[in-house]
């Protein structure tokens, strides 16, 4: 495995393009959830949680189910002889399978962890329509990444969206204090600060990896 | 409520993006240009019009509890559509707009809308509501990529509109202009809004 591989993947994807301040996906629960500082630790460990688990089942159902391959079951079960190509249907595919996977995580940890159930069980919900989750998922299949590659890039762009998410909640908490005209308190000002946040993230594109 | 105030609506009483903050995604992503603002709106209008339509029509043989999984196959239906049409037909702009082609499944405009009007209202006026809210969507999107193009390329629609000497400001096209120009357009409608509830008050 060529671990200069997954560490320019990760780097690149918690920093140089972070999902929120340069690919814009995931924006939605980014101002909505970052309000306080302990929602938004919850909402960033899930969504991880789900991203890293999502990108692994998303790209075996790419991989085996709707890719022009020779490991295409349907090809090899239905003996045909032609391997068929079905990525047609991976944005239906991938919505169904990530909304099933958030669906299981939830009754896996009702059941197993009450108490992280607790602080997480809301947000469960929310993320199926998180747009980070398909946009990692296709991202997967439009870079051609290996299953372990998929993995770490799901793995690293919930710690980038963790991480921007955690460094917002920690500034509005402050925010709430400063005297802000009265037309932009609130959202407005979330976004201003989110674009001089993404400012200092653009200083990241001049790091040079693997090259 | 008469046809005319639901076509209404989608542009000012409940506008999805300055109003509600819904869809700033795409808002944010695609406004680069008019070109991909205007190509992102109408393609979002379209599946907005078809589900609405066909979630309207299916409202009542529809088990209350599995209604959410139905509405995301209907609208991932028209989205793989569109995706499958624009690369075929406008091959240049489906490169520019990339996989948010596809994520217009999770644009939450869209699944709102079938929750919250087109489950529990007729065809007519489902097909009116996704129209109104449609073109509020592109209306939004088409001033914020006018304003980042001008300001970020000097020009609209590709057409030099601020002369020769304009030195362009390159960080309102990258990511940062996003955000810094929704922000100010955020605070703009809340100042608008502040102002009419004033004047009624008094």
């Amino acid at each position: 495995m060529d671990l200069q591989n997954l560490f320019v993947i990760a780097i690149g994807s918690i920093f140089i393009n972070n999902f929120i301040f340069s690919r814009f996906l995931g924006t939605c629960p980014y101002i909505g959830v970052s309000k306080q500082l302990d929602s938004a630790v919850g909402m960033g460990v899930a969504v991880t949680f789900v991203l890293t688990m999502a990108s692994a089942v998303t790209w075996l159902s790419y991989a085996y189910f709707l890719a022009p391959n020779e490991s295409n079951l349907f090809y090899r079960i239905f003996a045909l002889n032609t391997p068929p190509d079905l990525s047609f249907l991976r944005t239906i595919t991938f919505i169904l399978v990530i909304a099933a996977l958030v669906q299981f995580v939830e009754m896996v940890i009702q059941k197993s962890s009450p108490s992280l159930y607790k602080a997480l069980g809301i947000y469960l919900p929310l993320i199926t329509t998180n747009c980070v989750i398909l946009g990692v998922a296709l991202l997967n299949v439009e870079e051609s990444f290996t299953f372990i590659e998929s993995v770490v890039h799901g793995l690293s762009a919930g710690i980038g969206f963790t991480l921007a998410l955690v460094l917002m909640a920690g500034i509005r908490e402050k925010l709430d204090l400063a005297d802000v005209p009265k037309a932009m308190r609130g959202v407005p000002i979330a976004f201003i600060m989110a674009g001089l946040m993404a400012i200092a993230f653009l200083g990241f594109a001049g790091l040079k990896l693997g090259q | 409520m008469s046809v005319i105030q639901e076509f209404t609506k989608g542009f000012y009483r409940q506008y999805p993006v300055f109003r509600q903050i819904l869809g700033l995604c795409p808002t944010l992503a695609t406004s680069t240009s008019v070109e991909n603002g205007l190509g992102m709106g109408v393609a979002a209008t379209f599946v907005l019009i078809c589900s609405n339509v066909i979630v309207s029509m299916i409202r009542n043989i529809v088990p209350a509890k599995i209604r959410i999984p139905i509405y995301i196959v209907v609208i991932a239906t028209f989205v793989t559509i569109v995706d499958l049409a624009m690369a075929g037909f406008v091959p240049s702009l489906h490169k520019s707009l990339g996989i948010f082609v596809p994520l217009i499944v999770v644009n939450c405009i869209i699944l709102g809308r079938a929750e919250a009007f087109a489950g529990k209202n007729g065809v007519g006026m489902s097909f009116i509501d996704g129209l109104g809210m449609g073109l509020g969507f592109t209306f939004a999107l088409l001033i914020v990529g006018s304003v980042r193009e001008i300001l970020g390329n000097g020009t609209l629609l590709g057409i030099p509109v601020l002369g020769a000497g304009y030195e362009p400001v390159l960080l309102m096209l990258l990511p940062p202009g996003a955000f810094l120009s929704i922000g100010f357009f955020l605070g703009f409608f809340n100042w608008l809004e502040n102002r009419r509830a004033k004047s009624q008050s008094q």
